[in-house]
C-alpha cells in the first residue's frame, strides 16, 4: 500500500475535473485521479454548444436564460443555483475562449450563437440564438482545451486510477445549543493503479468527485462505456444521499439501433422530425417551438408516435431526422461529425435521405446533493466538510427534472470552477484528517471477493440483463407495474452479482476485473433510479408515470433524498431509506409548462 | 463559418422515399488478435475465434463480444464506442484504425481480420500500449494559446476566415493512429510524430496565438518535421479526416519563410 498526501484530490478528468483542476492547480497541492486518459473522458463527445447570454446575434439576458431553465426543468430546480448558472455563464465561455477554445464567429469576429431546444426569447416567445459553438464538436474543443490548459499549468494527472472508495471519519460535533451530533468528514480516497494492480491511498483535506454519469445502466445509450455512475455509487456506499435519481434524460435523436448522438444542432439548425407518414408531427405536440422544445417532451412525443404505429422502418420502431431541406453546405459547415456518424454506422446520405432515429439514455439529472457552492450534503442542511461534487455526478440541482440542451457543457465550466476554487479555499484553512485504520480493507475485500468468485455467473450477462430491463421498463414511459417489474430483475441480478466469476486472474490492466466492479456500482444505483421513480407517484420533466400522468405540485414538489441505510425499507425494498428536501424558489411560481 | 441564414420553414408533411430497411444480416468472422501479457509469458502470441456478427456491428463489437462470452483476459482500452475519445486506435488488417469506427462489413470477412496493436509505443498487455512518449512529444510543443497581449474584458475578435485557417487540425482526438503509422516514428523513437506536429499547427496558424515562432523553433530540431517522408501514412490513418501530411507541410513553408 501507497499512502500519497495532497492538499486537493479531484477524481475524474472530463470537464468538470480539469475545470476544477486549472483552478485549484494554481491555489494548492492538487493531484487529479482519472480512470481513463483525460482527452477521452465523454465531455468530448458533447457535439451542439454551451448556452451564455452573451446576446452576440440578438437580444437575450441572463434572466430568460434561468427562467428557460427553470421552466425546462419543470421547476424542480433549485432557483438560486439556476441564477448562479445563467448570470456566470457568460464569464464561463469568456474565460474558455482566453484559454483558446476556437468558437464559431459571426461575421464580425464575435463568438457565434445558435438556437436550442428550450431556449426561448423574453419566457418562452421564440426560440432564441444562445447557443455558443464549434460546428458540432463544442464538447470536444471544451475537453481539448481544458486539457491544453491543464499542460500549461502543469497538472499532475494519475492516469488510469481507478478510485474505489472514499474514505470519511464520523466525528462527534457540539452545536451552539449544547446539543451533539455524528458528522461525516473526509480524509482522502482510495484509488486501483490499472497498468500494476497496486492499490494506493489518496490523503487529501479536499475531495471533488467529477465522475459523470451512470448512463450505462441502460442498454440504449449515447454514453461511453466507461459511464458506470462510479462518483454516485462510492458516495452512497459511504452513507451520503442521491437527489432526484428517477429523473434520466432521454435524448430525443439517438442513430436508430445504435444509440449514438446525433446533436440537438441538427434541429437547431433547422432540421425536423417526421414520422412514417412523412408528417412534421412536433406541430402536433409543441405548436410553438415544435422540433425544438425540450428533450423530455421530442422524446415522449417521438416514443408515442411509434407506439401509435407511426414508426418507420421493417418494425415500425424509429422515426426521422430530415435535414433534406438544408444547403448541402449549410450541414457541411454546421453538422459535419452528425452527419459523418450517420454514413459511417448506418449508410445514410443526410443531404438527400431522412435519419433514422430514436431516443437514448443521455444524461442524469440526479446525483451528490450540492450547494451552490460545490459542498456535497450529507443531509440537507450539513454539509461534508472538504467533499465537493461537480457535473453529472453532482445535482445542485440545476436542471431539475429535465436538463436543457448546452446547460451541461455550462454547468460542467461553472461548477467546475466553483468545485476547483471552493476545494482550494477549504485546504488552505483546513488539516488533515486522520485516515481511519486500515484504509484499503474495504477495497481489499472487494477485490478479492470478485477476483475469487468461482460462482459461475458472468458480469456481461448481468450486466446486458439489466440493461435489458431497464430500457424496457424505465424508459420514456413508466408505471408501477413496468417500474416493479426493473425491480424485481434487479434485486435478482443483485443476488447473482454475488457468484460472479471473472477470468483475468492478472495483476496488470485487469479490466476484467474493473468492469465487475463498475457492474455492482451499476447495480446499486439501479436499484436506487427505481425505488425513486416508484415513490414518485406524479409525471414530471423525464420522469412520466403513466398511472400518474400529472405534474402533482401539492404532494411532489420536493427533491427525493435517498440514503443506504440497512435498517430502513422503501417502496418494499430492503436497504433504502426515503427523505425529501425542499425545492428553492426565487422569482418563478409554477405554471403549467406548455411550448 | 457566418450565423444561420434564415432557411424557409419546411413542409409539413412530405412524401417518404421507400423505406431502405431491411432485416438485420448476421455473418461469421474470424477474429484473429494479437496477444502478449508479460506476467505470464515473454512471448507474443495469435488467437483465433470464430463469431458471429450483426451487419452493423464494427471490430470493437466483436472484440466485446470476445472479451465478454469467450476470454474476458482479451484487454484494450475503449470508451466512448463512435469515433471521438481516440482511446481504441490499433492496427486492423495491416492498416491503423480506430476499432469503434470499422464496421465487419466493409472489410473482407472471407478472411480472419487481424488486430494488432499500433505500432512503436511499447505495448503494455495485448492491445494496449504505453501512450505517455506519444503525449510527452504533445507536450513539447505548447499544446496552449500563448497571448501576449492583455486579455479584453469580452472576448477577443476572430474574423470567420482566420478561424476557418486553422479548421482541420481542431479536429484531433490525440488517438495517435497518425504518430503509429509513421515509418520514421517507428526507426525513430526521438521524432515528434505526425499527431504533435498537428498541435502545434493548430496554434501557430491560430490569429490569437503569439508564440507561433517559438512553436517553429522547437519543430525545426533534428527530430523535428525535417524527419518527415511525405509517405502519407499519417493522412490515410487519421479517423477525423484531418490532412495531416498538408498540415506538417504548411509547418515546414512556415519554418523556411520565417528564417528568409
Amino acid at each position: 500500500m501507497q499512502v500519497h498526501k495532497y492538499d486537493v484530490v479531484i477524481v475524474g478528468a472530463g470537464g468538470a475535473g480539469m475545470r476544477a483542476a486549472i483552478e485549484s492547480g494554481q491555489r494548492a497541492h492538487t493531484a487529479v485521479l482519472t480512470k481513463i486518459y483525460p482527452t477521452r473522458s465523454h465531455t468530448g463527445a458533447a457535439q451542439g454548444g454551451m448556452c451564455a447570454a452573451l446576446a452576440n446575434v440578438e437580444e437575450d439576458n441572463w434572466e430568460w436564460h434561468t427562467f428557460d431553465t427553470v421552466k425546462g426543468g419543470d421547476y424542480l430546480v433549485d432557483q438560486d443555483a439556476a441564477e448562479v448558472m445563467a448570470k456566470e455563464a457568460i464569464d464561463a465561455v469568456l474565460d474558455l475562449e482566453k484559454m483558446g477554445l476556437p468558437f464559431n464567429r459571426t461575421p464580425e469576429g464575435k463568438i457565434d450563437q445558435r438556437r436550442f431546444g428550450g431556449h426561448t426569447r423574453d419566457h418562452g416567445k421564440a426560440a432564441v440564438r444562445r447557443a455558443c459553438y464549434a460546428a458540432d464538436r463544442t464538447g470536444h474543443m471544451i475537453l481539448q482545451t481544458l486539457y491544453q490548459n491543464c499542460v500549461k499549468h502543469n497538472v499532475e494527472f494519475h492516469n488510469e486510477f481507478y478510485v474505489l472508495d472514499l474514505l470519511t471519519v464520523d466525528e462527534e460535533v457540539t452545536d451552539d445549543d449544547g446539543t451533539t451530533r455524528t458528522e461525516k468528514r473526509t480524509a482522502g480516497v482510495v484509488s486501483y493503479d490499472l497498468a500494476s494492480g497496486e492499490i494506493h491511498v489518496f490523503q487529501a483535506k479536499s475531495v471533488v468527485f467529477a465522475t459523470g454519469g451512470v448512463g450505462k445502466i441502460f442498454k440504449t445509450t449515447s454514453n461511453a462505456h466507461t459511464l458506470t455512475g462510479d462518483g454516485m455509487a462510492l458516495a452512497y456506499r459511504a452513507g451520503l444521499p442521491l437527489e432526484d435519481m428517477e429523473f434520466v434524460q432521454f435524448h430525443p435523436t439517438g442513430l436508430a439501433g445504435l444509440g449514438i448522438l446525433l446533436s440537438e444542432a441538427a434541429r437547431g439548425e433547422g432540421g425536423i422530425l417526421r414520422n412514417a407518414d412523412g408528417e412534421r408531427f412536433m406541430e402536433r405536440y409543441a405548436p410553438t417551438i415544435k422540433d425544438l422544445a425540450p428533450r423530455d417532451i421530442v422524446a415522449r412525443s417521438m416514443a408515442n408516435e411509434v407506439r401509435e404505429g407511426r414508426g418507420c422502418g421493417p418494425k415500425k420502431d424509429y422515426v426521422l431526422l430530415d435535414l433534406t431541406h438544408l444547403e448541402p453546405e449549410h450541414i457541411d459547415a454546421k453538422l459535419p461529425d452528425i452527419t459523418e456518424f450517420a454514413r459511417t454506422y448506418l449508410g445514410v446520405e443526410p443531404y438527400t435521405e431522412p435519419v433514422p432515429v430514436f431516443p437514448t439514455c443521455h444524461y442524469a439529472m440526479g446525483g451528490v446533493p450540492t450547494t451552490i457552492d460545490s459542498e456535497v450534503l450529507q443531509d440537507n442542511d450539513t454539509t461534508v466538510p472538504g467533499l465537493f461534487a461537480a457535473g453529472e455526478v453532482a445535482c445542485v440541482s440545476v436542471h431539475g427534472s429535465n436538463r436543457l440542451g448546452t446547460n451541461s457543457l455550462l454547468d460542467i465550466n461553472v461548477f467546475g470552477k466553483r468545485a476547483g476554487i471552493a476545494a482550494a479555499e477549504y485546504a488552505a484553512e483546513a488539516d488533515f484528517v486522520e485516515l481511519p485504520e486500515d484504509p484499503t480493507r474495504g477495497v481489499e475485500a472487494m477485490l478479492s471477493t470478485v477476483r475469487d468468485g468461482d460462482g459461475g455467473e458472468r458480469v456481461a450477462t448481468i450486466r446486458a440483463e439489466l440493461q435489458e430491463t431497464m430500457d424496457a421498463n424505465m424508459q420514456v414511459f413508466r408505471s408501477e407495474k413496468t417500474i416493479k417489474e426493473a425491480l424485481g430483475i434487479i434485486e435478482n441480478l443483485r443476488e447473482r452479482y454475488t457468484k460472479v466469476q471473472i477470468q483475468d486472474k492478472g495483476k496488470r490492466f485487469n479490466l476484467d476485473l474493473l468492469e465487475a466492479v463498475e457492474l455492482g456500482f451499476l447495480l446499486d444505483l439501479a436499484e436506487v433510479m427505481t425505488v425513486a421513480a416508484l415513490h414518485r407517484e406524479e409525471s414530471r420533466g423525464g420522469h412520466f408515470r403513466e398511472d400518474f400522468p400529472d405534474r402533482d405540485d401539492e404532494n411532489f414538489m420536493l427533491h427525493s433524498m435517498l440514503y443506504k441505510d440497512p435498517e430502513a425499507v422503501t417502496e418494499g425494498t430492503q436497504g433504502i431509506r426515503f427523505e425529501t428536501k425542499p425545492v428553492v424558489f426565487t422569482r418563478y411560481e409554477p405554471m403549467e409548462r406548455k411550448y | 463559418m457566418s450565423t444561420t441564414t434564415e432557411a424557409a420553414e419546411p413542409a409539413s408533411t412530405v412524401d417518404l422515399p421507400e423505406s431502405t430497411g431491411g432485416g438485420i444480416t448476421t455473418f461469421d468472422i474470424t477474429l484473429k488478435v494479437r496477444r502478449y501479457i508479460p506476467e505470464f509469458s515473454d512471448e507474443a502470441r495469435w488467437d483465433e475465434w470464430t463469431i458471429t456478427m450483426q451487419g452493423t456491428d464494427r471490430v470493437l463489437d466483436a472484440l466485446h463480444k470476445v472479451k465478454w462470452e469467450l476470454d474476458g483476459s482479451l484487454s484494450f482500452r475503449r470508451s466512448c464506442a463512435h469515433g471521438v475519445c481516440g482511446s481504441d486506435a490499433m492496427r486492423i488488417n495491416g492498416r491503423n484504425r480506430l476499432a469503434c469506427k470499422t464496421l465487419l462489413k466493409d472489410l473482407d470477412t472471407s478472411q480472419p481480420i487481424t488486430v494488432e496493436p499500433i505500432k512503436g509505443l511499447p505495448v503494455e498487455k495485448d492491445l494496449i500500449v504505453d501512450m505517455e512518449p506519444f503525449f510527452q512529444s504533445y507536450r513539447e510543443i505548447m499544446p496552449f494559446m500563448i497571448a501576449n497581449s492583455p486579455a479584453p474584458s469580452a472576448e477577443r475578435y476572430q474574423s470567420p476566415e482566420d478561424r476557418e485557417r486553422f479548421d482541420d487540425t481542431t479536429k484531433c482526438i490525440l488517438c495517435a493512429a497518425c504518430t503509429s503509422s509513421c515509418p520514421v516514428f517507428w526507426t525513430d523513437g526521438q521524432y515528434f510524430g505526425p499527431a504533435a506536429i498537428v498541435n502545434a499547427h493548430r496554434f501557430i496558424f491560430d490569429s490569437r496565438d503569439d508564440a507561433g515562432d517559438m512553436r517553429l523553433e522547437v519543430l525545426n530540431d533534428k527530430e523535428g518535421v525535417w524527419r518527415c517522408r511525405t509517405t502519407f501514412n499519417c493522412t490515410d490513418a487519421c479517423p477525423r479526416g484531418i490532412e495531416v501530411t498538408k498540415a506538417i507541410q504548411e509547418v515546414k513553408t512556415a519554418i523556411l519563410t520565417r528564417a528568409a
